[in-house]
């Protein structure tokens, strides 16, 4: 049971990671700057429930926020630049951002015990769960209610003219620009909604494992991130929801006897569905089919009673 | 309403806009043609800002666009449509236009149901748009679906979705057969119409000459003459400029 819930508390944090990537993937930029907001989050709430003894919500809202704030200031320098360019600059962002966790040491004396991040030691005893009398099952909980309410919101925006505005400069910067979009304004949210969610992912991951330290964030967690919804597809947030549990649950849990060479398969697969499906695994046109299917089972069902 | 003023565009040592002077009235049809390679095209993209003038002045109602940034001469009331159609192709149809909207003047939505809105009397108006298209029934059609004067059609009403006051032709006909060329002479002579001024970049003569008021004939980046649509048929120079001039055609290699 520990087992499980532990793999569904590490699906729910890389959906939100998937996610965060999947709203700046649908104005069409790669960014590799996930990982950063993500550690940002981590820290940042870590030290305010840690340090400070604030309560968990307004730990992660504020270091949510303080993730999408970097993102935006990120974004105008960085989404200048496209392609290639922008994935070297989000991943030196990610670098700088790691780093800057690497060496910051804050050792504070709360109730007679030091605690706080501890540079190359990494940043231990982030038990706010713990020591307020949540069990693993309510932590779980709160992930997947926070992962319901992103992909909601995310299902929401394809419903009104913003949505259509961020694939509309995913599919043509050009036409969009002509159609009177600001083109930059549009990365630059996207960009921010992206580092929010990243952010609170990231303070949710810190509390869940209690300890965090550079190592955790790194670039290939960055790639793991964009590949959720390359692979998913960029047609629904459901895709990356999908990948998440296919990658996660089943190349790097189910294929656990392999050890390393599940990243040979990860690989695999991205080189995979980049060159036979670069519409990603769920595509307009499946889910087209897959609700044809579903009004034929339920009419025919009805039909049977 | 729209004044160009000794504009000139170098790319490296290309001069593809070499001092052009026009002035379009207001409600005209304005003709701007000229072989391959003479910046017709050039000259649409200065004017929506896609490429920043060598040198010279584009006026619209004596506002300088070059002082306004490329997307915000929607506002200013430009619109454009492109020589290879670019439509958003993984959105419907009537999204497309969604993306372009701007409401009448005076019935400005605010800016929360701008973007987050989904207002069911802007969507009638979107319908009523793409009626007098002829994609009243493809509202929900996939843009990249449509069969080609279709998308011609939707990437047309995309730019007449920004309401704007000056609209930018760029070789409309290119690729269309005579029956869709003659409801495009339609189109373009309603939107005239409707009050819109047009400047119309083609090659199809069988649109330039039917729908036009007044024509710029370019070569080589330079103006080489100006007048109706009768008037540029006798022109010599115009003449010359497309066919060659009559001395060498008789003249043989000596």
């Amino acid at each position: 049971m520990t087992y499980l819930l532990g793999i569904l508390q590490t699906i729910g944090v890389h959906t939100l990671l998937g996610l965060s990537a999947y709203l700046l993937l649908l104005t069409g930029q790669l960014s590799l700057a996930q990982v950063g907001f993500f550690a940002i989050g981590a820290y940042v709430s870590g030290i305010l429930t840690v340090i400070f003894s604030w309560n968990i919500f307004a730990a992660l809202a504020l270091g949510s926020l303080m993730a999408g704030f970097f993102a935006f200031l990120v974004g105008f320098p960085a989404l200048r630049v496209k392609g290639l360019m922008l994935v070297v600059a989000t991943i030196s962002f990610s670098e700088i951002v790691r780093l800057f966790f690497f060496n910051l040491s804050w050792r504070v004396n709360v109730n007679g015990v030091e605690v706080g991040p501890d540079s190359t030691q990494g940043f231990r005893e982030i038990r706010y769960f713990a020591a307020n009398g949540w069990e693993q099952i309510h932590i779980v909980g709160l992930i997947w209610f926070v992962v319901m309410v992103v992909m909601l919101a995310l299902w929401w925006l394809d419903q009104v003219r913003a949505g259509a505005v961020l694939r509309a400069v995913g599919t043509d910067e050009l036409a969009a620009q002509s159609s009177g979009i600001n083109l930059t304004m549009v990365k630059v949210a996207a960009m921010t909604g992206g580092g929010v969610i990243a952010g609170i992912g990231g303070g949710l991951f810190a509390h869940s494992t209690t300890y965090v330290d550079h190592h955790t964030f790194v670039i290939l967690l960055a790639t793991f991130a964009v590949s959720y919804p390359i692979i998913g597809g960029l047609r629904s947030v459901i895709g990356t929801l999908l990948a998440v549990i296919f990658i996660q649950g089943f190349i790097i849990e189910g294929l656990r006897f392999m050890g390393d060479y599940r990243n040979l398969i990860f690989g695999l697969l991205i080189i995979l569905v980049m060159n036979m499906r670069p519409q990603g695994l769920l595509d307009g046109h499946l889910v087209a089919d897959i609700r044809k299917l579903l009004s034929k089972l339920t009419k025919g069902g009805k039909a049977d009673a | 309403m729209l004044e160009v003023r000794n504009l000139v565009k170098h790319f490296g040592g290309v001069r593809a806009v070499d001092g052009l002077d026009f002035k379009i009235q207001q409600g005209e049809v304005f003709g701007l043609i000229g072989p391959n390679g003479s910046g017709k095209s050039t000259t649409v993209n200065l004017v929506c800002g896609v490429f920043a003038p060598t040198d010279g002045e584009i006026l619209l109602d004596g506002i300088d666009l070059g002082a306004i940034a490329p997307h915000n001469r929607v506002d200013a009331g430009v619109a454009r449509t492109f020589q290879n159609i670019r439509l958003f192709s993984e959105l419907t149809v009537w999204q497309n236009l969604w993306v372009a909207w701007r409401d009448q003047p005076g019935q400005e939505q605010g800016w929360v149901s701008n973007w987050f809105g989904r207002s069911p009397a802007r969507r009638q108006e979107i319908q009523k748009l793409l009626e007098f298209s002829g994609l009243g029934d493809k509202a929900d059609h996939l843009a990249g679906n449509l069969a080609f004067g279709e998308q011609r059609r939707l990437e047309l009403a995309r730019a007449m979705a920004s309401k704007p006051k000056l609209i930018l032709l760029d070789e409309p006909a290119a690729g269309m057969n005579s029956a869709e060329i003659k409801d495009l002479c339609q189109r373009v002579l309603a939107m005239k119409e409707m009050g819109m001024t047009v400047l119309l970049v083609e090659h199809v003569m069988e649109l330039v000459m039917n729908v036009t008021d007044r024509i710029t004939v370019l070569n080589f980046g330079k103006p080489i003459a100006q007048g109706t649509p009768i008037e540029i048929q006798n022109n010599k120079l115009v003449q010359e400029a497309y066919f060659g001039s009559a001395e060498n055609a008789h003249g043989g290699v000596s």
